[in-house]
């Protein structure tokens, strides 16, 4: 029986269009109307006033420019140590037998049985000064202040210099992690980790191991063919797990509110200050739309730039197999 | 043509409690094609793969041109794999796959593009250089695969079934630009196949290997007309046996009181002994089917049996009879000429004389 395309098209739209008018409803409309705040100034009991530009004009904030700047760069270390910690994670779960594969996925998952938060707060007390992960940290910095000692002038000069080392005096109540940039990004890597594995995992899954070993066979070593092999191999996978730790990173308020304190304020902190301490809702929709285009427009710059690449790799190609073509004398 | 180029020294390999490869001692001959041919699970891609440095065995060394290189690890080994489903690397373009040794070895550019091109033309794939292998149809992925192993000369070249998972033309096709690309290229080649079509077409020597031990290593005209053991015999090709005791030796020849049927002579090439048991494999073709008794040859006798046909086959190049003698099925194969003329009409149920020569009989182990 011939398919009639008009029905095959009806139907196609019949079983989009619930998911396209739910994301239209409750994710556009409302990103639109984020956008329409700004444009508003605020009423003193935390309304949006009448049509104005007061709000952006309000924005020149000398602290957001830096804050926005951290929250960028605490994002990008994040998912750079998720990405490096869950490569070699998500290779080795591919590579198990079926069972274990599903215990060890399944043990990844398994914090998410327990509450976001009360997760959090139990990295607090880890971290908590009297924890035994502050204690061990400065346990470390002990022994490495005493193996500093032992290093000649110019080496300690030479690490000082360089940024590795300092010639101040320990002292326990500045060396916490708690409080400091350290506990967000390490608790953080902690929180997205799964979120890094699991696309990862599912490429890897796919992936042909029998290519690592024609790359061992044709002459590479181990780690070499991880690189060229097996990371491009699933590119794909890669490129998802750094959206799904990037984006829900910048918008992390959570864990720098916790973990943060005051050193380590990050956009969605002001977002939440002005929305809910300062009342002022156009306020907080033009930080959330100032951070949006800070990251949209870096993202679609990449994209067009991606895309004009690989125009240009076919040409390249195109042009390389003429010469390969003429170099055979033209025969074909 | 230097002697015991690659030599496997009484190896041995377990997986858990199964012995895939059994103390296995081989030589292997520079220059040659040689193949390992055996059902599958038999313990020749073990082998195949202890050569590449996939496996480690558990016992025994392999040398190659006299250097152990049991414990190297695979990229310090100059002997590249064709794998079965090719592996080629996806992310890269024809071009990049087959240059792939030749970046690691960080050879000189121009020497590269020199040997890349010219392999190319070799495998006649020089206008494909530039696409990805996921454009390319199974026979082009197999010479990329061949070309990316041979590009930087290897010492010994492994096929891990290689034909496998191309269709029959295609297959017959690549057999024979695989036997022109080894003219060409003189390297040791090593092939693992299941098919003793393949290995019988293409090989110097072969080995049979059956539960990790060779069961015979010889030419394949050796291998297929005079096989050594009871194994050999039914895996390659179709054999018709027939049990039974030797009762007397006459010179080169013996009898054999079969169980159940009449006397057979054989002509007796292990020298075996009066009242041992053996198995006599007969070929298929060597037998011949007729109406009437043969003429008695000078010399030896010939095995006469009257017998009735049970079935007839007729396949074009040859018709297969199954004829029954004492409650014995005997398998037999007859060749045409002058088919739809004169050649004489065998049915169902003629009574018929089925018959060979002594020397066509090969004596294996006993059941």
């Amino acid at each position: 029986m011939k398919e009639n395309p008009l029905r095959s098209k009806r139907a196609e739209a019949a079983v989009t269009l619930p998911s396209f008018v739910w994301l239209a409803l409750f994710f556009a409309v409302p990103a639109f109307i984020v956008l329409a705040f700004t444009f508003h100034g605020h009423t003193a009991n935390g309304g949006v006033g009448e049509w104005s530009l007061s709000t952006w004009r309000e924005l020149v904030d000398p602290d957001y420019p830096a804050i926005v700047w951290n929250t960028l760069r605490i994002s990008f270390e994040v998912t750079l140590w998720c990405i490096i910690l869950a490569l070699p994670c998500a290779y080795a779960i591919a590579r198990m037998n079926k069972r274990w594969r599903a215990i060890v996925a399944g043990s990844i998952m398994l914090p998410f049985w327990t509450s976001f938060v009360v997760r959090v707060f139990a990295w607090k007390t880890m971290l908590h000064p009297d924890g035994w992960l502050q204690t061990c940290y400065f346990s470390w910095l002990k022994v490495s202040d005493w193996l500093f000692d032992w290093l000649p002038g110019f080496m300690q000069r030479f690490l000082v210099w360089a940024g590795f080392a300092s010639n101040a005096p320990l002292d326990a109540a500045s060396s916490t992690i708690l409080d400091s940039e350290a506990a967000v990004v390490l608790v953080s890597v902690y929180s997205f980790l799964p979120f890094a594995i699991m696309p990862i995992y599912t490429a890897a899954e796919k992936f042909d191991f029998s290519l690592l070993e024609a790359a061992r066979d044709l002459g590479a070593k181990g780690f070499y063919a991880f690189r060229k092999i097996f990371v491009p191999g699933i590119r794909q996978g890669i490129v998802s797990a750094v959206l799904m730790v990037f984006i829900p990173a910048i918008g992390s308020y959570v864990i720098p509110q916790m973990l943060g304190g005051t050193n380590c304020v990050l956009i969605g902190n002001k977002i939440f200050m002005r929305a809910m301490q300062n009342r002022n809702i156009p306020h907080a929709s033009a930080l959330a739309t100032l951070m949006a285009v800070s990251v949209l427009v870096p993202l679609g710059m990449a994209m067009y730039w991606k895309k004009r690449q690989n125009a240009r790799t076919s040409r390249r190609l195109e042009r390389e197999t003429a010469r390969m073509i003429v170099g055979r004398g033209g025969e074909a | 043509m230097s002697k015991d180029f690659l030599v496997f020294d009484h190896v041995t390999k377990r997986f858990g409690a199964l012995t895939a490869v059994d103390n296995v001692s081989l030589t292997i001959n520079k220059g040659e094609f040689f193949s390992l041919l055996g059902p599958s699970g038999c313990g020749k891609t073990t082998l195949l793969r202890m050569l590449g440095g996939f496996e480690r065995p558990d016992s025994g060394r392999i040398y190659l041109e006299g250097k152990d290189i049991t414990d190297l690890p695979p990229n310090e080994r100059r002997i590249h794999t064709v794998f079965q489903n090719y592996a080629l690397f996806p992310t890269m373009t024809v071009w990049d796959n087959i240059a792939f040794s030749l970046k690691l070895a960080k050879k000189p550019k121009a020497e590269i593009e020199e040997a890349v091109d010219g392999i190319l033309e070799m495998i006649q794939l020089s206008d494909q250089a530039w696409k990805y292998p996921s454009q390319l149809s199974g026979g082009q992925k197999q010479r990329v695969a061949i070309a990316r192993a041979l590009v930087d000369r290897p010492q010994v070249l492994l096929l891990d079934e290689p034909l496998a998972a191309l269709d029959l033309k295609l297959r017959q096709h690549m057999l024979i630009e695989l036997d022109a690309i080894h003219d060409q290229v003189g390297i040791t080649f090593l092939y693992v196949t299941h098919d003793q079509g393949e290995a019988m077409s293409l090989s110097d020597r072969i080995a049979v290997v059956n539960k990790g031990k060779i069961e015979q290593l010889d030419g394949p005209a050796k291998i297929y007309e005079a096989p050594a053991t009871r194994f050999v015999a039914s895996f390659i090709g179709d054999t018709n046996f027939f049990e039974g005791e030797i009762s007397s030796i006459d010179g080169d020849y013996c009898l054999i009181d079969v169980d159940g049927f009449p006397q057979i002579k054989a002509f007796n090439d292990k020298n075996l002994a009066v009242g041992q048991r053996v198995s006599l494999s007969v070929r298929p073709e060597k037998i011949r089917v007729t109406l009437n008794p043969p003429l008695p040859e000078k010399g030896a006798s010939i095995n006469v049996f009257p017998s009735k046909v049970k079935d007839i086959v007729y396949q074009g190049v040859y018709t297969k009879y199954w004829a029954t003698s004492s409650n014995i099925l005997i398998s037999a194969l007859k060749p045409h000429s002058r088919f739809l003329l004169d050649q004489e009409t065998i049915t169902w149920n003629d009574e018929v004389f089925v018959w060979w020569h002594p020397d066509d009989g090969y004596m294996v182990e006993a059941k």
